[in-house]
């Protein structure tokens, strides 16, 4: 084994130093390179390495037959309506909206770190043996160069998706971002733009990330105008906003909560079809509570509803998805808890100027005649992402439960 | 056999050198650092160049980059094969390009000091590199740092144009958003400047693999200061370009300070330029007071991306003759006489003036009467654009995105009805429209 490793290597310096490539070496090469791909995909009982999250499996909200998928009054709009549908995770939705954004725009590209050989996520797997190298490429280790690069294909009018690895990586281009890319149209005067960009990356909890494997930066970038912040909670979302959100003309990034790239599997339309951005989504109607959430978080709102439901006789929560949190959907959320008179809002990071806050002020300024409790804010304590705390720092089910108890007894 | 394949491999390596009658590109290795090296090639994928040594050494340095020059400070071309053939009307175009800058920077310096403007820079001592623009294409994209007013001015960017974005008038196509002097061309191909310096590098190597992959037959020029290259940006930005081979040209303007701090304080190598070398970039230093060798370098490198698709640094060597800004007094942090000596004695408009002079290509009546009617015409824009209103308040608003979100359409509302409630608190009767239209 060792050896073989070793002959492929010297075999393709030497060749690629001292001759064309004529004969095929091809094959140790290639394994050479998908050793990593054989580990991957080998071991069927080990749990992935990336977690999985057994609420989503029981969720009411998965599409899993075809008749469900298409009940949707946002996909009655487009021509996916009809067609068919596939069984998909997150990780292979996302791939196939990217197959597609490839497929229907010459000028798009993706690149990032190890994205060639399918990403650390699959979510890139074969694209660059369909689409050719110099559409689907690995750049350096340089987050910054990353979104640079991102931002200078886009201000030529094509259209770049870039992928950040992890979302806590992606500070070393908070100044590309913030200071060019949101800028970008304003501060030319309209002359420029760099809307065909769009930064994806995963984000949230996922077991075991400690510190930088489980942060949920949003918040940083909602203070930040001229952006467009978007997170899918599910398969056939995370298709439709992706394409919506690489087709927008506007920058856009593009969180994806890695605990559900394996865990959340639904019938995907195989079709070409975007969702709206900036629009919420009701998932549950109900009268006495409105409770906001988005991304994993949920079918951790989910669970809590039904355990709320169940110990309180009589109550209905009414649960929102906001999908865009920047620029979001104020006005459904204002409606909602207009009819509820209570609110409770949820998200993974930290409290203390969290989305949450932004949330709760502007229903306050808007609602404020019609609430009957203080809204409840149930988000990460105000401390690094911790490891082996990973259960006590989460928002869980039981936390969103205890708000829901307290807004409904006030 | 491995001497033999290895010496095989190095030619390969280096492409045929495109002779060419305005300039001949030569390029140069230093090979054998380490002389006591061993026939057996190092096989460790990250370095497949390398070879076995017993010689234990540090590399301390590698001999100093030699700077290319043409004319030498009194104008005298010092190799004619090295002199390019230029029409007289090419040539003076640079020239005049040169004194309208110089005198546009003067009268726009002396009014933020009058407080008409809010801020200005000056390019006094580095005005040779608009030899850089000459030598490309006006297809080529520009992305500037901010001391590059002269490449937008020789592309056409016409003084009302300067004078409206310094003024934040309503002409401004910049629509009043940015400080002065951050210019922007759609039609020139110049993208807008930003303050955040080196941001633009990354920016550039992107930019640069858009137009090859588009099948243009053009470059991107990208212009920084070598303070900027000390920001993670540059690192980025060279070692992207170049792992994918992207048609970017570096131009780095070495002119000494970034502010107040001088180069020995920025870095301990040897410039920009041997940084360059380390990212596998073809690397050129040239003498940035000298317009032909600022612009010869520029087209080899020109010819070297566009065609060869490979990126190349360039690092002109000047001295900031001006103050940073309009915010800074640099004689906090250098002596005039240094500033003297640099005007007097080495100023690229002066060596560039001789040159023309020996073609008798220009006169000394020539000189004085341009000077005299650019700096009319520079004043006529200027007392325009002085003249003119700011641009519509809701210009304030617009672009944020493509289309306004609810949130900043209400907060437009809410500004127009402050304006209506307290209108002596505005200055409203100097903005386009007086906040009416918002």
């Amino acid at each position: 084994m060792q050896t073989s490793r070793l002959y492929s290597l010297i075999f393709r310096y030497f060749n690629k130093t001292y001759y064309k490539p004529k004969f095929g070496n091809l094959n140790i090469h290639k394994n050479y390179f998908h050793t990593t791909r054989a580990t991957n995909e080998a071991p069927k009982t080990a749990p992935p390495a990336e977690g999985f999250m057994t609420e989503v499996a029981q969720s009411k909200f998965v599409k899993s037959t075809r008749e469900e998928a298409l009940n949707n009054p946002e996909l009655e709009e487009t021509n996916v309506a009809q067609g068919e549908t596939k069984k998909m995770n997150m990780f292979q939705s996302i791939n196939d909206a990217m197959r597609i954004a490839l497929d229907t725009d010459d000028t798009a590209v993706i690149f990032g770190e190890d994205i060639a050989f399918g990403g650390v996520f699959r979510c890139t797997m074969g694209l660059a043996e369909m689409f050719g190298k110099d559409r689907v490429f690995n750049t350096p280790l340089t987050e910054q160069g990353i979104a640079g690069f991102g931002i200078g294909m886009a201000a030529m009018g094509h259209t770049a998706i870039a992928e950040i690895q992890f979302a806590d990586y992606i500070f070393p281009a908070f100044d590309q971002i913030v200071n060019e890319a949101a800028k970008y149209r304003y501060r030319s005067g309209g002359i420029f733009d760099v809307g065909g960009l769009t930064v994806r990356s995963p984000c949230s909890a996922v077991g075991h990330g400690g510190h930088y494997h489980s942060q949920t930066p949003e918040g940083y970038f909602t203070h930040t105008p001229g952006l467009k912040i978007v997170m899918p909670r599910s398969p056939i979302q995370a298709k439709g906003l992706l394409l919506a959100s690489i087709r927008d003309r506007n920058p856009v990034i593009f969180f994806e909560p890695k605990i559900l790239y394996r865990s959340a599997v639904e019938q995907v339309p195989i079709d070409d079809y975007e969702l709206p951005l900036s629009k919420a989504e009701i998932l549950k109607t109900g009268k006495d509570v409105t409770i906001v959430g988005y991304g994993s978080q949920i079918y951790i709102l989910e669970k809590a509803i039904q355990i709320a439901e169940k110990n309180i006789p009589g109550l209905s929560c009414e649960l929102i998805d906001l999908r865009t949190i920047l620029p979001w959907d104020v006005d459904m959320v204002a409606k909602s808890v207009n009819k509820t008179g209570r609110l409770v809002i949820s998200h993974e990071a930290p409290q203390t100027s969290g989305f949450s806050a932004e949330i709760s002020t502007s229903i306050m300024e808007r609602c404020f005649l019609r609430l009957e409790a203080p809204i409840q804010r149930v988000c990460g304590w105000d401390t690094p992402f911790p490891l082996v705390f990973e259960k006590f720092y989460v928002p869980d089910a039981i936390r969103c439960y205890d708000a829901i108890k307290e807004v409904v007894e006030y | 056999m491995f001497t033999l394949l290895r010496n095989a491999a190095l030619c390969s390596l280096w492409p045929k050198i495109a002779m060419s009658t305005i300039n001949r590109r030569a390029l140069t290795m230093t090979t054998k650092l380490l002389k006591n090296t061993l026939d057996e090639k190092a096989s460790y994928p990250g370095a497949t160049e390398s070879y076995f040594t017993t010689e234990m050494k540090f590399i301390q340095s590698i001999a100093p980059i030699p700077t290319y020059r043409v004319m030498d400070l009194h104008g005298k071309v010092i190799d004619p094969t090295q002199e390019p053939q230029v029409s007289k009307e090419f040539a003076v175009k640079i020239y005049k390009d040169m004194i309208t800058l110089n005198i546009m920077d003067f009268i726009l310096y002396e009014a933020q000091r009058q407080g008409r403007i809010s801020f200005y820079m000056t390019n006094y001592g580095e005005e040779a590199y608009i030899g850089s623009a000459a030598a490309l294409d006006s297809q080529d994209v520009i992305y500037g740092q901010y001391r590059e007013s002269g490449v937008l001015l020789y592309r056409g960017f016409t003084l009302d144009n300067f004078m409206n974005q310094c003024y934040s008038n309503e002409n401004d196509i910049g629509k009043g958003r940015q400080m002065p002097i951050h210019y922007g061309s759609k039609e020139l191909n110049f993208q807008t400047i930003s303050s955040p310096v080196a941001t633009q590098l990354p920016q550039a190597s992107g930019a640069a693999y858009a137009l090859k992959r588009s099948g243009k037959k053009n470059c991107i020029m990208c212009y920084f200061g070598e303070g900027a290259a000390s920001e993670g940006d540059f690192h980025s930005a060279l070692n992207v370009a170049a792992t994918m081979k992207c048609p970017v040209i570096f131009f780095c303007r070495n002119n000494g300070f970034a502010i107040s701090t001088p180069t020995l304080e920025q870095y301990k190598g040897d410039g920009i330029a041997s940084r360059g070398i380390g990212y596998g970039i073809d690397t050129i230093r040239v003498d940035g007071n000298d317009v032909w060798a600022v612009y010869n370098a520029t087209k080899a490198a020109r010819q070297l991306s566009v065609e060869e698709h490979r990126p190349v640094l360039l690092e002109s060597m000047t001295y900031r003759v001006s103050h940073h800004s309009t915010s800074d007094d640099s004689f906090a942090y250098r002596s005039k006489k240094e500033v003297e000596y640099w005007k007097q004695l080495d100023n690229p408009i002066v060596r560039f003036r001789k040159w023309l002079e020996d073609k008798n290509w220009w006169s000394e009546h020539e000189e004085n009467s341009f000077r005299t009617s650019i700096r009319k015409e520079v004043l006529n824009a200027f007392s325009k654009a002085e003249k003119l209103l700011k641009p519509s308040i809701t210009d304030l608003f617009n672009d944020v995105y493509d289309h306004p979100p609810q949130n900043i359409i209400d907060q437009r509302q809410k500004l127009k009805t402050l304006i209506e409630r307290y209108p002596e608190n505005y200055p409203l009767k100097n903005f386009k429209n007086e906040g009416k239209d918002l």
